[in-house]
């Protein structure tokens, strides 16, 4: 892809961004926090790349190190929003 | 297996995933990390919405995993590779979920600057990777000349990580208590800041001219360096901003690495966390009026300013009252609103907290709970503990929803909370709070203020009027144990 249209994509995701984080109700933020921290492990994706690409022995353990970093994340992140998410409860009636 | 059909497929010019298929999978995940952010506008959807976070990061995975499978030189799957690759996911998956069970909710602040620390570290180990072997990465001509717009977008990505990672160091250790939270000024900070950032923006543009070694190099360390100096002169108080600031970083770094790699998925969760942890920033900024740029510039707020500075005030009639006093006004009344601070969570009186709260409800008591954006110690953090203690969300309230309210209530119960309730904030143009938006609580009939003491007052070193207003009694002692003898002594009186 060229880099313009790579770029447009990122500032249509911006204002994306900007309108659903405000939509976000304040009492979730720490959740907003911690699944955000989980999706910015996206990275990984790059880490795969470089785990799996011949080449070069030092990219390679960079990339293995950088997959075990955002699997922690990952699943770290996700665990520990749905663990907070599961205490928000209604008041019984 | 063909793996090298494949693979011929999905390696393009610029960049990567120029296989259709791929890049239609990694802008579905896009698409599902905006849901996983949506499903947060309730907490009836968040759930769901957590779902589809899982779902988009599935299928980035599975999609890079089958685009870029290793393979050996004749295009044979290169098993020990990918074993490996399991291997490493495996290892972060079980620490992750250790960690993620095992953390108290009061210890979430650290957890997640730890959390962003990793994906500082992990977008500078892709960003060296993607330098160390260009070519595997489709960013280079045949010669290994990385093209200019990858070198910029690769200095960009490995200054924004590092500065993600040493910055979210400093702030987990600040926010464990490994450190003091006290500012540490260094003398000429100012100019050494700039000093590095110049010279990081001045080296990524000399990358783009020569990408030798010590140059890519040099910016790496450089900007450890910058994360480093940028966080340890900022205090405590202002944790909970650099927290938000840090996480924005975190989502600017992937963006930087998802420019170098092609890939929407990234770019767009890049975009969506930048913006998240900049909102956040912002929110949290106006909850304490501070400006953002004071706050980068530091000095604010140390665990010893505020006790050092208690001496010189004169002393003023204030009126103590019991645990029996207190459950017995509360239990009188129609409205009773709780303002719960950090200071309760210190404490761990949560759970005594919301036990008082069901009892005066078995009164009849109308019970409802007002949370200061600056309540915790990052944005949210109250109404987590909160619900982690039981407390229905829906009669847990925010700042401008709630604060016309306390003129029509019989109780403000006060624990744990100080600044967040100064009236000098509206009224004492001097006052280092000034402009804060505050829990109005003089206005309610009745104030009960538990509080441990009536020497330190608060973060910012302010005295605060309300300890001293006519319907205001002091309540003094530790938060649990003045709320468990509250429950005690409501359950004494009960029917």
């Amino acid at each position: 892809m060229d880099f313009i249209g790579i770029f447009s994509i990122f500032v249509l995701a911006c204002f994306v961004g900007y309108f659903v984080v405000w939509s976000v109700t304040p009492a979730l933020h720490t959740p907003l926090m911690s699944v955000t921290n989980a999706i910015s492990s996206v990275i990984i994706v790059g880490a795969l790349i470089a785990s799996a690409a011949a080449g070069s022995a030092t990219s390679k353990w960079l990339g293995l190190a950088a997959v075990v970093m955002a699997s922690i994340n990952i699943f770290g992140g996700f665990a520990v929003t749905a663990r907070m998410l599961a205490m928000y409860k209604k008041k019984a009636r | 297996m063909d793996m090298q059909a494949i693979l011929s497929a999905a390696t393009g010019e610029h960049g990567l995933a120029v296989n259709p298929w791929a890049a239609v999978a990694y802008l579905v995940s896009g698409v599902l990390f905006i849901l996983a952010l949506r499903g947060l506008s309730s907490p009836a959807t968040a759930q769901s919405g957590n779902r589809f976070g899982m779902a988009g990061m599935l299928i980035a995975v599975v999609t890079t995993l089958l685009t870029h499978a290793p393979v050996d030189a004749a295009g044979v799957l290169d098993s020990v590779s990918l074993i490996e690759i399991l291997v490493a996911i495996g290892i972060g998956a079980v620490i992750g979920i250790v960690m993620a069970r095992r953390i108290a909710m009061t210890a979430m602040p650290q957890l997640v600057a730890a959390f962003h620390s990793l994906v500082g570290l992990a977008a500078v180990a892709v960003a060296a990777a993607a330098y160390l072997n260009p070519l595997a990465f489709g960013i280079a001509d045949a010669a290994g000349q990385i093209h200019v717009v990858s070198r910029v977008e690769m200095g960009l990505g490995i200054a924004i990580g590092a500065i993600t990672f040493s910055g979210s160091v400093i702030a987990f250790l600040k926010l464990n208590g490994n450190m003091s939270g006290s500012p540490i000024m260094l003398p000429g900070r100012h100019v050494i800041n700039l000093g590095t950032l110049a010279a990081i923006v001045g080296l990524t543009a000399y990358f783009t001219q020569d990408q030798s070694p010590w140059v890519f190099w040099t910016i790496t360390g450089l900007s450890f360096a910058i994360g480093f100096l940028l966080i340890i002169p900022i205090g405590g108080a202002d944790m909970p901003v650099v927290v938000s600031m840090l996480n924005s970083y975190s989502g600017w770094a992937a963006a930087a690495m998802g420019f170098t790699l092609g890939n929407t998925a990234m770019i767009i969760t890049g975009a969506l966390v930048g913006s998240s942890g900049a909102i956040l920033s912002y929110i949290m900024c106006r909850a304490m009026n501070r400006s953002f740029i004071s706050v980068i510039a530091g000095g604010f707020g140390g665990d010893d300013a505020a006790a050092s500075s208690g001496g010189s005030k004169e002393q003023r009639p204030w009126k103590p009252g019991s645990a029996e006093d207190a459950a017995f006004l509360m239990s009188q009344a129609e409205n009773v609103i709780i303002v719960p601070g950090y200071g309760m969570a210190v404490a761990q009186a949560q759970h005594a907290l919301r036990e008082m709260g069901d009892q005066l409800k078995k009164e009849g008591v109308n019970v409802k709970y007002a949370i200061h954006p600056v309540a915790g110690r990052m944005p949210g953090h109250m109404n987590v503990l909160l619900a982690e203690a039981n407390v229905p969300y829906d009669e847990v309230f925010e700042l401008e929803d709630i604060n016309g309210e306390f003129a029509q209530c019989d109780v403000a119960f006060v624990i744990g909370a100080n600044d967040v309730t100064n009236p000098a904030a509206k009224t004492d143009k001097s006052s280092p709070i000034y402009g804060m938006p505050i829990l109005d609580v003089a206005n309610a009939k009745t104030v009960l203020f538990v509080k441990r003491s009536m020497g330190g007052v608060g973060y910012a070193g302010v005295d605060n009027d309300v300890f001293y207003m006519d319907q205001t009694m002091m309540l003094l002692g530790d938060a649990k144990k003045m709320a468990d003898d509250i429950v005690k002594a409501l359950s004494g009186t009960g029917h």
